[in-house]
């Protein structure tokens, strides 16, 4: 019957791991043909598999996995999923209903541990409400502010049988969250458009959540009314990375302009996004002339952080499908000439020029790297994930991401261990497209296992190591403010990559060399199979732009200048 | 060595920005909420409270509607405005929550709670325990010759009143309800 709902679903792909209270259902997953299951190699990984999915195509990603410790290792990824509003819906398997709550083996309150990391949850005690459940599951999970959710179903509540209730005779549920916005609250933001001098648009998750027509209703607007834009880094492929009114991703490691532009601004459009701490810095020197719109499907999300002017609820497709109708009929109007002084002084701050870099001598600048990657791959059709660190912002800043669902990267819990997973779910959904994880090691090495997966279900997922031996972001942080005590922020046993990739049965490149990384990218990329790029980098590199926490955006340290003589010294230390 | 040259003390020693964001005036709010009456909604609730740091001043719950298998929740809970108009969204977000009223900002409302008081006493304190609870109109469900269970109801602060007064005359123990309130009016 589990099965049965899925495919009711639409479902293609379930990734998972068996054990004994799911047996019953992965016995009907064995007599079929019409759902793949990946055998991932630890729960964990199959939630993340399940999220880069779901990122990737904008259908719910599944999961399937045994009651106790299969339940409490999805914890880390339904947490993720939660923070990322990821639609994700994991089928546990429980202990029969007559023995929950006598510690029974592989016993665990599963739906007490995961309450507060998902979106809702369920445990099933009739088999009579089976089949309405996972429908409703799906319905809560992919509708408003999608989420995570997790049915909890007993061993015995599996083998029973009842009557299945196709998804179309499931009673309309009661969560039917709001999705045109306040008409009167549209008006308003359009006269506030009409008349801004400074304006800038500020846009998260949100717009990629929304589906893709979203992301092309704010290229219409973005490019209609002439306004910058920038994104937060989950917002990043919403809005082409080449167009020109594109001003590069902000907050902690944002660039230099986007981040003067929020703090300069006189109107401030957040699409989608929800003032995350990343992103505010210091909150009482916040964007502090400005009026600020905040379009949100999720009330909660609404002065939880910045008070805002105009609070708009709903859809950002809806939204912004509004928002252009009342823009038009009223005439298209914004304040041109203002607004060219305000691309000027724009262009004083790109000057600056934030992220220039300079590749000196063999040894690899992690900058660089990227930079490479971004010039060989760029052409493809391409989706990239990352783990979590210093190389997922550097990959952020000198990647470009032309599309939604491109990007795939934990943003809001930063889970160690997130890219390599989430690269095998991407590469299920698009099997003939080059996927790569920008990594670090350490990050990496949380889920290596999973190179398991990847070689027997035939991934040619590239996973591109920049491998500088320490936890670079930690690192940077103890260096900047702990005095250069570096505790426990480096590894002394890291594996030979080359090997490792050939014990699974992959492919291995180690690169460190400058002049050879262009071989060895082509060399990743060319290779029909799954490939571990280990890329030695300066082990000592910091990642800017920085907004120091505790400081407002306009007071960014823009690296050399700020951090030079720290960076050297320490590196002659540790080494 | 510090690039950034760090005093003590300072929030930039964090990631997170330490310093107080809100006023700090305290507002105590009347929250009614209809829920489904299903097993875990009320850990929901709680765990949302004490997950995002809330604080719960009172709690009241039961199921209104058997047929319907709903439940009314009244909370009385204390925070800025800014944390009060926080609670109410996220209470909104949970899926089993039909509906989220502020009686404290909704109009007028009635707020009415019960407790149990047992005063131990003999002699004159017996006598003046008798002689205030008939004041307050409080009734004897239960009676000793040396003890009291007085039945009290009325707005918190009068059954603060009360235990107040009994507390010298032998109080010894007490049960509250919490508060349960209902707005004024036709619901129309």
């Amino acid at each position: 019957m589990v099965v049965e709902c899925l495919k009711d679903q639409g479902v293609e792909v379930v990734f998972g791991y068996p054990g004994g209270a799911v047996l019953p259902i992965y016995d009907e997953v064995f007599q079929q043909n019409g759902i793949r299951h990946i055998l991932v190699r630890h729960e964990q990984g199959a939630v993340h598999a399940a999220e880069g999915y779901a990122r990737s195509t904008g259908k719910p990603g599944v999961v399937l996995v045994t009651s106790g410790p299969g339940a409490t290792n999805a914890v880390t990824g339904l947490t993720d999923a939660l923070l990322d509003s990821i639609p994700i819906v994991v089928l546990t398997g429980q202990v029969p209903t007559f023995m929950i709550g006598t510690d029974a083996f592989q016993e665990a309150d599963t739906v007490g541990i995961t309450r507060p990391c998902t979106k809702h949850n369920w445990l099933v005690q009739d088999t009579e409400n089976l089949s309405s459940t996972i429908h409703e599951a799906f319905h809560v999970a992919t509708t408003g502010r999608p989420g995570p959710v997790l049915v909890d179903i007993p061993k015995d509540v599996q083998f029973a049988s009842a009557g299945y209730t196709p998804v179309k005779q499931v009673s309309t549920s009661h969560y039917q969250p709001q999705k045109k916005g306040d008409m009167a609250s549209i008006e308003e933001l359009v006269e506030a458009i009409e008349t801004a001098k400074k304006p800038v648009f500020y846009t998260g998750g949100g717009v990629i959540n929304s589906g893709t027509a979203a992301s092309q209703l704010l290229r219409e607007l973005v490019d209609g009314t002439g306004f910058p834009i920038t994104s937060t880094l989950m917002g990043l492929g919403a809005y082409p990375a080449s167009g020109d009114k594109w001003i590069g991703m902000l907050g902690m490691h944002g660039l230099y302009e986007a981040n003067m532009a929020m703090h300069d601004c006189d109107l401030m459009i957040n699409i989608g996004a929800r003032f995350d701490d990343r992103i505010t810095g210091r909150i009482d020197a916040f964007s502090p002339g400005s009026k600020k719109a905040h379009i949100d499907i999720d009330p909660s999300s609404i002065n939880k952080v910045i008070r805002v002017d105009i609070p708009i609820v709903g859809d950002v497709g809806h939204v912004l499908e509004d928002v252009l109708k009342v823009w038009k009929s009223r005439g298209r109007k914004t304040d041109r000439a203002a607004l060219g002084e305000w691309w000027n002084t724009i262009g004083e701050w790109r000057k600056v020029d934030c992220l220039k870099f300079e590749q000196k001598g063999s040894v690899i600048r992690p900058q660089h790297a990227l930079a490479r990657l971004e010039a060989l791959t760029k052409d493809h059709d391409r989706y990239i994930c990352t783990e979590v660190g210093q190389h997922q912002m550097w990959a952020a800043q000198y990647l470009g991401f032309e599309d939604p669902h491109r990007w795939m990267t934990s943003g809001g819990l930063g889970t160690m261990g997130y890219g390599f997973p989430a690269s095998i779910g991407v590469q299920m959904a698009h099997p003939d497209s080059l996927v790569i994880n920008v990594a670090g090691e350490a990050s990496w090495l949380m889920n290596m296992q999973e190179m398991g997966t990847a070689v027997q279900f035939r991934l040619p997922v590239k996973q591109f190591i920049l491998n500088n031996e320490r936890l670079g972001m930690v690192r940077q942080w103890q260096e900047l403010l702990h005095g250069e005590r570096y505790s426990h922020s480096w590894s002394e046993a890291l594996p030979d990559f080359v090997k490792l990739a050939e014990a699974f049965g992959a492919k291995g490149i180690k690169v460190d060399q400058a002049e050879d990384l262009d071989e060895a990218i082509k060399e990743m990329i060319a290779h029909d199979g799954p490939v571990i790029l280990d890329c030695l980098v300066e082990k000592h590199e910091n990642c800017f732009p920085m907004i120091p926490s505790g400081e407002p955006h306009n007071k960014m340290l823009l690296g050399e200048a700020s951090t030079q003589d720290a960076i050297g010294t320490s590196g002659a230390v540790l080494v | 060595m510090s690039a950034l040259h760090i005093k003590k003390g300072s929030t930039k020693h964090s990631a997170y920005n330490l310093r107080p964001q809100f006023s700090d005036v305290q507002e105590t709010h009347t929250l009614a909420l209809v829920v489904d009456n299903e097993a875990g909604v009320l850990a929901r609730v709680i765990g949302l409270f004490s997950g995002r740091g809330y604080n719960i001043d009172s709690l009241t719950v039961a199921e209104i509607d058997h047929a319907g298998h709903r439940s009314r929740i009244t909370i009385v809970t204390t925070g800025t405005p800014q944390v009060i108009e926080q609670i109410k969204a996220q209470l909104g977000r949970i899926v089993p929550v039909h509906s989220v009223n502020d009686l404290t900002v909704e109009g007028r409302s009635v707020e009415r709670e019960l407790a149990l008081l047992k005063v131990e006493g003999t002699g004159d304190k017996r006598v003046e325990a008798m002689r205030l609870a008939d004041i307050f109109r409080a009734n004897v469900v239960d009676s000793t010759l040396e003890s009291f269970v007085f039945e009290i109801t009325g707005t918190p602060e009068k059954i603060d009143a009360f235990a107040e007064l009994m507390s010298p005359l032998g109080l010894s123990e007490i049960a509250r309800t919490g508060v349960a309130a209902l707005s004024r009016g036709s619901v129309g």
